[in-house]
């Protein structure tokens, strides 16, 4: 009996007579070969996810089996490529389809006709195990594609050329153990299924940062090759520019972005602006190093689903040459929603807000593969794949489903506040919320300054403190607090706005190096222990008001008895004593953040970055100078 | 024809009216390959099951005459062995089981376009409601569209001048953008959308808009104070209007969107127009959605939405855009009415989560007759970077832009302080912020019913900045301080001319009363 559709529900396919076929495993379905994937199994009954549009579909018409899992083919050419969550090119598909995606089309997802010059690394003769390095692909002028045994074949090399090879070209054969074929042809690419990781030698300890050049991140909450982090953020939180930045800026080898149901005018953004922009540290594009997969919102749902797979195999792919590869999953959440509604059409038991219950299972899957790995082969190479998720909770709200299982799972916790966001306060990383669990102090000190932690530890204390005097202003307001607490309000401020804030789409300030960020940091600090300096010179503001209680009002009535006091200085001459010593104190506040090192220090983020260090020298002498005059 | 075997089928000779000459499905209905049941087994909310069908295709359109005859218009949900799960756009009143004949039309749902729509007011399935002849499809066009290559999207980066400051200035409108209009009942979002409409130009060319506007669910009253407003302004002749009014049927709101979006995509990719696209209100549409979901029994999502919701008002927003090597655009404008003005109801969450930014009105600021009421703090454009600039409106606008927005952010901050401790326990620098957060909305905001040229917008900025001292303006560069900041002293803010230049149409703006 035919293999025929007997129900379709929008991306949800039922078929029988289907006898033989795999969980996961790829079905051609109906008469224009739409792509589907096996879901579920029952009987010769099974149901298909399908990756395309279902309308038009009827009930009898053909499935096909193919055989084969949903998988990626890997090779040379992947960087620069943008795909669908299918692994189909984009740019392809618009030629054999015009501007808009039809349906049914196929397109190989690397370019067949491009030759690549391969140099052999291993003789004939050589005996070899997974991993172990065949030769080498110039991909780019500055990456060099490691060729593999993959990792289901070891044996002995029958043969292997040099020379330019299409990737359909044999560059040699290999005889597997005990094997009397004839030996198995080698060639530049191969094929993985995108739902099973790729194996590895063993994992190592995350000890290094993936520098980011966002302060915010690199100083605070840093997060390891190797790692996960995510970031959760309502809409309009600046999660995406957030997701861009890092792929512009972090210092990976490879950045795989995956937009995951989100806008195209989003992907065509990253599309008209990577390749323009130029990586620091090769001086080429920056799309030279990007493999982007764009299914959009609008794109179908089941793709979705399979996209952030899609992406991390290529990630596994390319930590498996021995790079640091950082993922960008823009957003898991519409993965997770992907994972709804196919499950809702399954009729499957709802869990927490209609998620499938193995919801925290797929995600924690997800992040597991991320990890820094001794690669399979001889030469022990060491990769990584640093996933970054953003996590669009409906309503801003972190208490749902999606956050609390990534949160679960993720090293890093980067929450996007949009109270910060509204204020215009980007990035828009809250920084009370906020936590890193990776320990990375050892890199600190070894590559930018022993005292890194410290500043960075004594930088967070004082933000932290400023919020909790806030809580105070917001019942007493700024006036009735001591001078000191009033200079820890400023100090915060100037922490906020001159180190916090950075403009993704400066031409300077949007990278910051670690050197920089270090000395930037110190001259704040520095400001704030002379500031403080000065005005504990003068007694506190309780000592002040207990000694003038005679001549001036009680505490309780002292904020209303300001009514009366308009700010001039001449008023002031005539308030009893204690008040002038108050008002000299404000005044000396007033003027410490009147002078020309504060202009200075809020120009710090244009410094050039070669510059840091002495800028930074000289600054902290001018601060020293300045406030010592004020004393 | 083809004959079932179990209750005897309408013969082929029967007349059948068409009564919709715009569906090349009523057309083929002479076609042999056209199926007719009555073999309905279920009837209940908008949904109807036919039993024993054949080769029927998921999401094809079906056409269900009841009793009374009149054709109603559907579309296949799901189909089960043969067994056919229907949606009836005008609704199941007055179907029985016995006499309902269901004819399956043998494709997915298509919409005849035309050039010659535009000037013309249609019903939300895209009949002609004004009288005029029947419309002569150029072109058939599956009303589900297909999406956008994302490879083939040119990326949206002209400004468009909205003449509102409020958007212009702070949260640029571009071509190709999606931004939605969060509204509140009884808040003006109609005459912004409407003064967006017959303002909006791309600067330096003077070129206008066609505009096509879909009405989903929206009173009489509302739907005629557009066509006004469109007549009023000579718009109406390149507008085309899709109807579907309150007292029309809920579930065909689910389709007009989609056809105004059809529509709109022809005049755009295939004629070279560029596009302006008004839908209002999506909450009437998410309710329909909601009221098929829960008649399928489908598990929902949050407040009852179904859980697709996202996805499927993906499809209607992200048919905005540009195309590369097209000169046409497909800028939309959608409004919704957010219940209990709470953003953080799934309709507007989700919209925000797909559309490129939000404007979002405030009731507090029209109680105080400030017009357009739009709340700046929580409003977003995320093309503006793209659109604004040196050699598009002015290298500051950027810095400008964000320093208002820091000012406001922190006047509003003491706002609500004040409201704790009285405003004496202010210090003096703080009543500044309390004092530029009230100018900035009576001033910048509340322009009234006016058309501010970018240039004047961004001055007004630079006067309501000018109370502060150059190192306070930390988000905008040394340079541009250097070049545009007027002393202060020169500002006379209240007075400049802009105020008296407009008021073409009364009625918008209250008088201030606080």
């Amino acid at each position: 009996m035919p293999s025929i559709i007997i129900r379709v529900a929008g991306p949800v396919v039922v078929a029988e007579n289907l006898v033989g076929a795999q969980m996961y495993e790829v079905i051609r379905v109906g008469e224009r070969g739409l792509i589907g994937e096996v879901i579920r199994l029952e009987g010769d009954r099974a149901t298909i996810q399908v990756y395309e549009d279902t309308s038009g579909l009827r009930v009898g018409e053909p499935v096909q089996a193919t055989g084969a899992p949903l998988q990626v083919e890997l090779g040379p050419g992947l960087l620069g490529s943008i795909f669908d969550g299918v692994q189909r090119p984009l740019p392809l598909l618009r030629d054999q389809a015009g501007d808009f995606i039809a349906r049914g089309v196929t397109a190989s997802a690397i370019d067949r006709t491009r030759t690549w010059e391969f140099t052999p690394a291993v003789r004939a003769g050589a005996v070899v195990e997974p991993g172990d390095l065949l030769g080498t692909v110039p991909e780019t002028s500055h990456l060099v594609h490691r060729v593999l045994v993959p990792p289901t074949l070891r044996g002995r090399i029958e043969e292997i050329r040099a020379g330019a090879f299409t990737l359909d070209e044999t560059i040699g054969a290999l005889r597997a153990d005990g094997d009397r074929n004839a030996p198995l042809a080698l060639k530049l690419a191969q094929t993985w299924p995108v739902r099973r990781g790729r194996p590895y030698a063993r994992k190592l300890d995350p000890d290094t940062p993936l520098f980011t050049g966002q302060r915010v991140i690199d100083s605070f909450f840093p997060v390891a090759k190797g790692g996960t982090a995510i970031i959760p953020g309502g809409f309009g939180s600046g999660k995406t520019v957030a997701e861009q930045t890092l792929a512009k800026w972090a210092d990976a080898d490879i950045v795989v972005y995956v937009g995951c149901g989100e806008r195209g005018n989003e992907m065509t953004e990253v599309l008209a602006e990577f390749p323009r922009l130029t990586d620091a540290r090769t001086n080429e594009p920056l799309m030279r190093r990007t493999i982007l997969i764009a299914n959009t919102s609008n794109m179908p749902v089941a793709a979705r689903e399979a996209s952030i797979y899609t992406g991390i195999t290529l990630a596994e792919y390319y930590r498996d040459m021995g790079y640091d590869v950082a993922l960008m999953a823009d957003s898991t959440s519409r993965w997770g929603e992907a994972l709804r509604e196919v499950s809702g059409r399954l009729e499957e038991m709802p869990g927490e807000e209609g998620y499938p219950a193995y919801l925290a299972t797929r995600l924690a899957d997800f992040y597991e593969r991320a990890g820094r790995v001794v690669a399979l082969g001889k030469e022990a190479r060491v990769g990584s794949v640093t996933v970054v998720g953003a996590v669009s909770p409906p309503g801003g709200d972190f208490s749902e489903p999606m956050t609390q299982n990534s949160l679960r799972v993720a090293g890093a916790f980067w929450g996007l506040d949009t109270g910060l966001a509204r204020r215009r306060h980007f990035p828009a990383i809250n920084w009370i919320t906020s936590y890193s669990l990776y320990d990375l102090r050892q890199w600190f000190v070894d590559h930018v300054a022993t005292d890194w932690e410290a500043q960075t530890g004594e930088a967070l204390a004082l933000l932290q403190k400023e919020a909790e005097v806030l809580e105070i202003v917001q019942l007493v307001g700024s006036d009735a607090l001591p001078e000191t607490e009033k200079a820890l309000l400023r100090i915060g401020q100037i922490l906020r706005e001159d180190y916090l804030q950075q403009f993704a789409f400066h031409a300077i300030d949007g990278f910051c190096p670690p050197q920089k960020q270090y000395w930037m940091l110190r001259v704040i600090l520095t400001f704030y222990r002379e500031l403080a300096r000065v005005i504990k010179r003068t007694p506190s503001l309780e000592r002040v008001i207990k000694t003038s209680a005679a001549v001036t009002p009680p505490i309780d009535n002292l904020v209303p008895a300001k009514k009366e006091r308009a700010p001039s200085k001449s008023e002031n001459a005539v308030e009893p004593e204690g008040a002038t010593a108050l008002a000299d104190r404000g005044t000396l506040l007033e003027r410490a953040m009147a002078l020309p090192v504060v202009a200075e220090i809020s120009r710090m983020k244009e410094w050039q970055h070669a510059q840091a260090e002495t800028r930074g020298r000289a600054l902290i002498e001018q601060i020293e100078r300045e406030l010592g005059a004020l004393r | 024809m083809r004959i079932q075997n179990s209750k005897p089928v309408v013969s082929a000779d029967e007349p059948f009216e068409i009564q919709n000459s715009n569906y090349e499905l009523r057309i083929s209905n002479s076609s042999l390959l056209t199926k007719q049941y009555r073999t309905l087994s279920y009837v209940s909310g908008p949904l109807i099951f036919v039993e024993r069908v054949q080769d029927v295709g998921y999401g094809e359109i079906v056409e269900i005459t009841g009793a009374d005859g009149v054709a109603r218009p559907g579309q296949v949900l799901e189909v089960n062995r043969d067994r056919a799960i229907v949606q009836v756009f005008t609704g199941t009143r007055g179907l029985d089981m016995d006499t309902t004949r269901v004819h399956f039309t043998g494709a997915v749902a298509r919409l005849g376009v035309s050039t010659e729509m535009l000037g013309r007011m249609l019903n939300g399935a895209g009949e002609p409601l004004d009288g005029g002849p029947a419309i002569v499809p150029e072109t058939f066009r599956d009303i589900h569209g297909e999406p956008i290559n994302p490879f083939a999207r040119d990326h949206p980066s002209e400004f468009i001048q909205t003449g509102l400051s409020a958007i212009d200035g702070l949260n640029t409108l571009v071509r190709g953008q999606k931004l939605p209009i969060f509204s509140g009942y009884g808040l003006p979002a109609n005459e912004i959308a409407a003064q967006i409409a017959t303002q909006a130009q791309v600067l330096g060319t003077g070129e206008r808009f066609a505009v096509v506007f879909a009405a989903l669910g929206i009173t009489h009253r509302e739907a005629s104070f557009f066509i006004r407003r469109f007549e009023a302004s000579g718009a109406l002749d390149r507008t085309v209007l899709f109807l579907n009014l309150a007292d029309d049927p809920t579930i065909e709101r689910l389709i007009t969107p989609r056809a105004a979006l059809t529509t709109a995509e022809y005049l755009a990719f295939q004629h070279d127009l560029h596009v302006l696209v008004i839908i209002t209100d999506m909450t009437n549409y998410c309710e329909a959605l909601r009221e098929v979901a829960t008649a399928r029994e489908e598990v929902p999502g949050r407040r009852g939405y179904p859980g697709y919701m996202y996805t499927d008002l993906a499809t209607i927003y992200e048919r905005a855009g540009r195309i590369k090597g097209k000169p046409g655009s497909i800028t939309q404008i959608v409004i919704l009415n957010m219940p209990d003005d709470d953003i953080t109801h799934p309709i507007p969450d989700l919209t925000g989560y797909i559309t490129e930014g939000q404007i979002v009105l405030s009731r507090e600021l029209h109680r105080r007759g400030i017009y357009p009421p739009i709340d700046a703090l929580p409003c977003l454009s995320r093309l503006m970077n793209a659109g604004i600039g040196a050699g598009k409106t002015r290298e500051d606008h950027r810095g400008v832009a964000d320093q208002l927005y820091a000012f406001y952010a922190q006047g509003r901050d003491l706002r609500r302080l004040v409201a704790i401790i009285g405003e004496a326990a202010l210090s003096a620098e703080d009543r500044k912020y309390l004092a530029f957060a009230d100018k900035f909305e009576q001033e910048y905001i509340g322009q009234g019913n006016t058309n501010r040229a970018i240039a004047e917008t961004l001055e007004l900025g630079w006067q309501l900045l000018s109370e502060f001292p150059a190192a306070e303006l930390k988000r905008i560069r040394q340079e541009h301080i250097e070049r545009y900041r007027k002393a202060i002293g020169q500002s006379g803010i209240g007075q400049s001319g802009n105020r008296e230049s407009g008021d073409r149409e009364s009625g918008i703006r209250r008088s201030v009363t606080s």
